[in-house]
């Protein structure tokens, strides 16, 4: 039995009186990575969002039911989002970096959860860059601008920066979509690194990269999950004829 | 045959593009003439001060008398200089953090609310003829510092606060378009690690916008320091340093309003004036030099 990192329950997303996300239940195991795919709209992006309580920020979303993290429901009005989104990063499509020096960016998050030592941000900063294998293009320049790191660097930045506050789950939002082929494939490596200690969800469009770094796999079609599975058996033999469809290219 | 019709269809184009040409050429033309022929009158006529009328240039600024009538004439200008310096930047650190906060409050806690109802009050204010914020400010502000503090109530407090409010909508117009353009995804990335909203404006949003704040901070000195009408009303028009805030004074603009009138043509005291206009004008200068700097550092 595999350990579940965290798990939506009847999950439904709404904009105004639209639906976006409708009545999703999945569990998401624990040290691994697990794929969304599916055309464009069909709620993938939300649901992800909606898992670090990231779509508060936008008016007029409403979210029902239930996210666990063991028995607590993160979607309870009660919870602490400030704390909650220290155990599940993010990171977007587009990087982000704050228009800060590296050093800045990583220490940012620790910062604020009251890490003051010097030596300590030095340690974490080093910690995560390694993790991000950004460490040795950048320590030599850590205090120069982020923003004069290109485009894949500045992913791994971001990357580097949600693990500097040690969650245990990692969102990514296309993380490499923006990116060149070479800068891609070190995402993709960074990715299956990364799972030995954290739980990453990712977002893709790509159907080869869900293939190549997911262990399992959901497809997302009009709001809701078609067919959830093994990475292997879901491209190899898919249940569903949307399924099918859609990873053979027939529509998407 | 065909190509000969083609060239008499293509002709017209060609004159209207050339009409068109020409005709915007001439308007920028005249723009830049009467530019460069305003910079030219003014600095003529306010470097004969110094040449025609051999005044000391050290004097004229450093000078804290300013009798151009007496015997012999003095043509100390400090008291303006400093008179208008210290308005205009006392205003805008009034008017600066409210500003500043008006639009954070406006960009990022309701946006809603302050989009809809808000800002088109603040740029209502801009609208008010300055005649009308000097009256209320020699009615109201003048009165109230008078029975406050000691003095009469006119003076430098009484301008800064005028000055203030009347700079108000520039600065919060500019700074809530600053933060409105902020990318979005900065804000998210720092709230996904885990910080607060108030800990997301103070490490990002603000020290981002930055330059952009300042270059509405400074375009809002730069209207105060032009300002005229509504200062020379609530600022006393004593030609002095003063000693504290409520005591009258002049600046730049005030003294310029106040004797022009009064002067001949080609006299010193005339020519005084337009020294007097020509360090409003290198001062607008310096602003507009500034917000260009700004400006370029905003964009990364």
């Amino acid at each position: 039995m595999q350990e579940i990192a965290l798990s939506a329950r009847n999950l439904s997303v709404h904009y105004g009186d639209k639906p976006a996300v409708k009545n999703i239940s999945l569990d998401f195991a624990s040290k691994e990575v697990t794929a969304l795919i599916g055309p464009s709209g069909c709620g993938k992006s939300t649901f992800l969002r909606s898992l670090n309580r990231m779509n508060d920020l936008i008016p007029g979303a409403k979210i029902t039911g239930q996210i666990l993290i063991g028995d607590e429901d993160i979607n309870n009005p009660a919870t602490d989002v400030v704390s909650l989104r220290q155990r599940i990063g993010m990171v977007w499509q587009r990087p982000n970096p704050f228009h800060k020096s590296i050093y800045e960016n990583i220490a940012f998050g620790p910062r604020y959860h009251g890490i003051k030592s010097k030596k300590k941000l030095d340690e974490i900063v080093e910690e995560s860059l390694r993790k991000a294998a950004l460490w040795d293009e950048t320590k030599d320049r850590l205090h120069k601008s982020a923003l004069a790191l290109s485009g894949g660097q500045q992913q791994r930045l971001c990357i580097a920066r949600s693990i500097a506050v040690k969650p245990d789950i990692i969102l990514m939002d296309e993380p490499a979509s923006a990116l060149d082929p070479v800068s891609t494939a070190k995402i993709e490596e960074l990715i299956a690194e990364l799972k030995k200690d954290y739980s990453i969800i990712i977002v893709t469009h790509n159907m080869h990269q869900a293939a190549r770094v997911s262990q399992k796999t959901a497809f997302f079609l009009n709001g809701e999950v078609v067919e959830y599975d093994q990475t292997v058996n879901m491209f190899s033999n898919p249940q569903k004829q949307e399924t099918n469809d859609y990873i053979s290219g027939r529509f998407g | 045959m065909a190509r000969s019709t083609e060239r008499q269809q293509a002709k017209p184009h060609l004159v209207e593009e050339w009409v068109g040409r020409i005709y915007t050429f001439l308007c920028i033309l005249l723009l830049i003439v009467t530019i460069f022929s305003m910079v030219y009158f003014v600095a003529s006529k306010g470097l004969s001060t110094f040449f025609v009328n051999k005044v000391n240039i050290a004097d004229f600024f450093t000078g804290v008398k300013w009798s151009p009538d007496g015997v012999p004439p003095l043509f100390g200008a400090l008291p303006f200089i400093f008179g208008s310096f210290s308005t205009s930047i006392l205003a805008a650190l009034i008017a600066a953090p409210m500003g500043i906060c008006a639009s954070l409050f406006m960009v990022e806690i309701a946006p809603k609310f302050g989009r809809k109802y808000l800002q088109p009050v603040i740029e209502l204010l801009a609208g008010i003829p300055s005649v009308v914020y000097g009256f209320v400010g020699l009615s109201v502000i003048v009165p109230f510092f008078r029975n406050v503090f000691p003095g009469q109530g006119l003076g430098i407090a009484a301008g800064s606060v005028v000055l203030a409010v009347m700079i108000l909508p520039t600065i919060t117009t500019i700074t809530t378009d600053a933060l409105a353009a902020l990318p979005s995804g900065l804000k998210e990335g720092s709230y996904a690690l885990g910080s607060t909203r108030w800990q997301t404006i103070y490490r990002i949003v603000l020290p981002t916008t930055l330059p952009a704040l300042l270059t509405g901070v400074v375009l809002g000195i730069a209207r105060a320091f032009g300002e005229a009408l509504a200062v020379q009303m609530v600022i006393g028009n004593a030609p002095h340093i003063p000693h504290s805030l409520f005591e009258s004074t002049s600046t730049l603009t005030s003294a310029i309003t106040l004797s022009m009138g009064n002067t001949a043509m080609g006299s010193a005291q005339n020519n005084a004036l337009w020294t007097l206009a020509l360090i409003l004008l290198l001062m607008t200068f310096v602003f507009v030099f500034i917000v260009r700097w700004l400006e370029r550092r905003s964009k990364i």
